[in-house]
């Protein structure tokens, strides 16, 4: 009889990427039918009963302790498999720099020991991370927060606190930053050079730095704000910020700003910033119309317009061929994002096609996925419906398995776009994981694959070798995210 | 506005960084050659989060 077995680790912490890892090995272990290792907050606790994983043990579990849940086809299998995965629970992990024996616990009592530090980058839980970003920032330090989950009320209360103590709060849900040339969580090793970026977009800093590398321009800086940072509530702080640094910046010579559309309010703010500055900008609030900017800014449609504008304009294209023969009739786009500005900037070139376009995270003009009707359907899969309780899609890729298995037997779809977004933090073969869930997959009249690669040749997944494998996979591989959607309306006939 | 020298600056001088979380964080800046330390970190007030918040705002 199947049974369900919780072992409580009282006052034992393991990050989020590490359990994640722990959680696989123990599902695929003899006999388990469904695992998972979690700290034992109340979310997490409701996500493992709605999964039918918590126990009694389990719901006594406070959230300082990790909570080891597994489900198997009887008591022995799951103690078997409990029993298993124990020591690698309890091993360390390789930690930080390598001759450094000593770890601190606290952020007081690593400022202390280390005098020079000046920035520091917060990945814990959600719930923590708001404490530990005032710690830091009281003790004048910067911060970059991974860390998503946190209330509007707290990012209002940081930022005010940063703008006080003069120093940067970059997030809450900041994802991508490149300071002095080093990437920081999700980015890449893009070549440096002269051009700023502040974006309040992950994947959108991404995006345009890896362009602007890969077709011979350079960063000096990419400043991430956290994807909130220009609603009316937080009023822009930390964009404002950063635009200061930049200015203040001799080696930046021209500024990108990446944003969704500003707040009514934040807009002016940013617009007045703008023109007191010296230097030229690029503003890509992606889905925006009707921009007033002033005289040393121009507007970017897409991320790939950023990129080129930040460049003096120079045009960067590779067309791949278009095969409409294989469509069978098929007429509608499906993409699959693990990119919340990449899904906004296909949508935002759908739309200036003149078609229909359904997403979850919708652009202006864009319908909610719920109504869709027969619209194009992006899907944003870095949203909460798809990551609650799981890591991002850019390291844990199997979220696009579903999504993936509905679009190639959709008899209205013709063209499946993905991205891979490749870099620091990201999964180690994100190409070679997709084509090996395709194999299993696909069948003879399938719609056309159309992929981008974001990132470099000096990542750690090297560019041009995941090209290579997604193009052995079948996968057509277009130079941006942009190109792939033209691409996408080529090959179903549409003009762009 | 502060100079580019300046530690405050952030940009301009040399980072330095105190990794509070994912260990592969830590793990990826010292490939870089950053200095970084990585805290030993535990949820804070026996994984309490309100009583954590209370704690930092007090300064502790």
């Amino acid at each position: 009889m199947e049974h369900t077995l919780n072992k409580v680790f009282q006052g034992f912490y393991k990050d989020s990427v590490a359990l994640m890892r722990l959680s696989r090995d123990l599902a695929e272990m003899a006999g388990v039918n469904e695992a998972a290792l979690m700290m034992g907050s109340p979310s997490n606790k409701q996500i493992l009963k709605d999964a039918g994983l918590l126990a009694d043990d389990g719901a006594a579990a406070e959230g300082g302790d990790l909570i080891l849940a597994v489900r198997a086809i009887d008591a022995s299998a799951a103690q078997n498999a409990a029993n298993a995965i124990e020591p690698q629970i309890k091993s360390q992990t390789r930690t930080t720099t390598g001759d450094t024996v000593w770890q601190p616990q606290t952020i007081r009592a690593a400022a202390k020991a280390n005098p020079d530090a000046n920035l520091a980058l917060i990945s814990v839980p959600g719930e923590f991370a708001a404490a530990e970003a005032r710690k830091a920032i009281s003790r004048g330090l910067h911060v970059m927060m991974f860390s998503d989950n946190v209330s509007i009320e707290d990012e209002i209360s940081l930022k005010t606190q940063a703008l006080e103590q003069n120093v940067l709060m970059m997030g809450p849900d900041c994802g991508t930053a490149i300071l002095e040339g080093v990437p920081l969580a999700f980015a890449n090793n893009v070549t440096r050079g002269d051009v700023g970026i502040v974006g309040a977009s992950g994947t959108g800093i991404q995006e345009v730095t890896s362009l602007i590398s890969n077709n011979g321009g350079g960063i000096s800086h990419a400043i991430g704000v956290g994807g909130r940072d220009l609603k009316d509530e937080i009023g822009g702080i930390s964009t404002l910020m950063g635009i200061d640094r930049l200015d203040d910046d001799a080696e930046t010579k021209h500024i990108v700003l990446i944003s969704k559309p500003p707040g009514k309010d934040v807009l002016p703010r940013v617009m007045k910033r703008i023109k007191q500055s010296p230097k030229p900008f690029t503003v890509c609030f992606i889905g925006a119309t009707d921009l007033n900017l002033p005289a040393n800014a121009t507007a970017a449609r897409t991320l790939k317009d950023a990129a080129q504008t930040a460049l003096g304009g120079k045009e960067f294209e590779e067309k791949i061929s278009s095969n409409t023969s294989s469509l069978g009739g098929r007429t509608k786009i499906r993409g699959l994002y693990s990119g919340g500005t990449l899904a906004a900037e296909t949508q935002v070139i759908l739309l200036d096609a003149g078609l229909e376009v359904a997403s979850n995270a919708a652009v202006p003009g864009a319908k909610n996925l719920t109504d869709d009707g027969d619209a194009h359907q992006i899907i944003d899969l870095g949203d909460d419906q798809f990551t609650q309780g799981r890591p991002h899609p850019m390291i844990d890729p199997e979220i696009r398995k579903e999504p993936l298995a509905d679009a190639l037997a959709d008899n209205n779809v013709g063209v499946i776009l993905i991205d891979i977004v490749i870099g620091y933090g990201a999964h180690p073969d994100l190409a070679g994981q997709l084509a090996d869930m395709l194999s299993g997959m696909q069948g003879e009249n399938d719609p056309i694959i159309i992929a981008s690669v974001t990132g470099t040749e000096q990542d750690p997944q090297v560019r041009s070798s995941q090209i290579s494998a997604l193009q052995a996979a079948g996968i057509h591989v277009a130079g941006s995210n942009a190109d792939a959607a033209i691409a996408a309306l080529d090959m179903l006939g549409i003009n762009s | 506005m502060t100079s580019d020298t300046d530690q405050s600056s952030l940009l301009g001088g040399k980072l330095s960084v105190i990794n509070v979380g994912l260990d592969k964080f830590a793990t990826e800046l010292a490939d870089h050659d950053v200095p970084v330390v990585h805290l030993d970190w535990k949820p804070p007030a026996g994984g309490d989060p309100e009583l954590a918040a209370l704690l930092s705002k007090m300064g502790t």
